[in-house]
């Protein structure tokens, strides 16, 4: 514990679990001598769900909904990645038309997160006004969600072997209305954020992670790309069909906050591009492959990773042969790039650790399950 | 001197007035005035349960097999049945959903084969006790009545 090896100028402050800017219920012990970080502590688990026992009582299909439950803010990207597992376990490819509508609704949900992680941590480091401006254009992604499988947050969109709704009436003009709409309000965001003098202020050099740090502790997503390292499991293991489509991937160079913060912007327009070219080409056809009802997966394992908002996500499934599975792993982005909060904070102000925290972009339902 | 001239006439401060008042066009509020005005959910949302009845005679379409059930990720469905001797069907007797436990992930509408079973848009669910939560057979055919405001 950090009260063993405090020196005598030193003190322990609790931050969280109910501060507001730990975005959920993590609990960090702060090392401070005045306003300077020593060290940190975090605690964590107090969502713990027991999602991955959850999982040992419940059959494949069953299960689906759950994994929505892990990370709420990109509920579709979990649910790719879990019924792709399931796929990869089972022997089973999905249909040309569903891998399309797939990608098409994992990307709008890429979008959705990163606003939401644009507006609450704007909202940390001081400006207010992002959060309403992206909030309202989150709303017209969840908008989509809902018309398409009746839920906004917890989708449950996708099922083992394809899709369960056919595409509504509709949907590819709402999507193409959407990101016509929604580019010049990344604009707008650039505008208010990018040269904005606090702004820039509060983030350049703040919470370095070089590229070395970031293999070490296994950090992925916008974190591992704003060090530089051009690695995206979209390009790096193509999923889904994401080798069809043309799309860059957007690399910082100085590690730092405000980079995240630029790798993430340049994010969403590359999403609004793959979108662009999914939603013109969704092929005719069936949206469900074939699948038996009662799911019974050859003894055998698989792990797929995908790259979800926060980075990679992976599933690990065991099957033993019966209906459920034996064990089923998570590999949660938020969690392991949460481990390098330390290093990033160590030798920062108090104030910094909210803006350090608020560029981990991490859920809390993901990091306890 | 146009800098001085700018700081005198305040065009920051309408600058930025304008961009306020740009956004006062009343299709740019997303605000519901939610129990006056209600939302229109989608088609397809998944709301509360509903059993549907046949209109023609006013009996349940549900023919008892149970899927809903065994679907259910949660085991909050219960379903009870007697054996007609004249039909050699089973008749439904109890149909029992909770919908305090329920997520609504939609499995037991997609497991009915006579699409008896059904999420439909009401959302209304609350209850002042935990036992007006657990929906009965009765409950889930009439589907959930909420007070409606006037403005």
């Amino acid at each position: 514990m950090a009260q063993t090896f405090l020196d005598s100028n030193e003190l322990v402050l609790n931050m969280g679990p109910q501060h507001p800017s730990t975005h959920g219920v993590l609990r960090v012990i702060l090392k401070l001598d005045g306003e300077r970080v020593n060290g940190t502590e975090c605690v964590v688990g107090y969502l713990h769900r027991g999602v991955e026992k959850i999982a040992e009582n419940r059959t494949y299909q069953m299960f689906a909904p759950y994994v929505d439950r892990m990370d709420y803010v990109a509920s579709i990207s979990n649910g790719l990645g879990y019924v792709l597992a399931v796929e990869k376990l089972i022997n089973v490819e999905t249909t040309p038309r569903a891998q399309v509508v797939r990608v098409i609704l994992t990307e709008l949900n890429r979008i959705a997160s990163h606003l939401l992680w644009l507006g609450t941590h704007a909202l940390d480091v001081g400006a207010i006004t992002p959060l309403f401006y992206t909030l309202r254009e989150r709303e017209e992604i969840l908008k989509i969600f809902e018309n398409y499988c009746g839920a906004r947050l917890t989708t449950h969109a996708f099922r083992i072997g394809g899709l369960q709704y056919e595409l509504y009436e509709g949907f590819e003009r709402e999507v193409i209305a959407f990101c016509d709409w929604f580019m010049p309000k990344v604009a707008e965001y650039e505008e208010l954020l990018t040269n904005n003098r606090i702004w820039r202020d509060r983030l350049v050099g703040v919470g370095i992670l070089n590229a070395a740090d970031c293999k070490r502790y296994g950090v992925t997503g916008p974190v591992l790309r704003a060090a530089g390292v051009k690695w995206d499991i979209r390009k790096a293991l193509p999923y889904s069909g994401y080798e069809k489509y043309e799309f860059d991937i957007p690399v910082g160079t100085n590690a730092d906050t405000y980079d995240r913060y630029l790798v993430r912007m340049e994010e969403m327009r590359q999403s609004i591009r793959i979108v662009r070219q999914a939603v013109g080409a969704i092929p005719e056809g069936p949206i469900m492959a074939k699948v038996p009802k009662v799911l019974k997966p050859p003894v055998g394992e698989a792990y797929v990773s995908i790259e979800a908002p926060k980075g990679e996500l992976g599933y690990f499934i065991v099957s033993d042969g019966s209906i459920n599975p034996y064990r089923l792993r998570v590999r949660p982005p938020s969690l392991i790039n949460l481990q390098a909060l330390d290093q990033m904070v160590k030798g920062a102000l108090v104030a910094d650790v909210v803006a350090i925290i608020g560029t981990l972009d991490i859920v809390l339902g993901e990091i306890d399950r | 001197m146009i800098p001085l001239l700018k700081k005198i006439f305040l065009v920051d401060l309408f600058q930025g007035l304008w961009v306020t008042f740009r956004n006062q066009h009343p299709k740019h509020i997303y605000t519901e005035q939610y129990p006056i005005q209600r939302p229109k959910v989608a088609e397809r949302y998944r709301g509360a349960p509903r059993l549907n009845i046949n209109p023609d005679n006013g009996e349940t379409l549900c023919i008892s097999c149970d899927l809903c059930a065994k679907a259910c990720p949660e085991n909050l469905i219960v379903v009870t049945s007697v054996r007609n001797e004249q039909t050699k069907r089973k008749d439904l007797t109890t149909f029992t959903y909770d919908t305090s436990r329920c997520m609504f992930c939609g499995l037991c509408e997609d497991a009915c084969p006579v699409d008896a079973l059904e999420l439909t848009q009401d959302f209304e669910l609350a209850s002042y006790t935990r036992e007006g939560l657990i929906w009965d057979r009765q409950m889930l055919e009439e589907g959930p009545k909420p007070t409606q405001y006037k403005a």
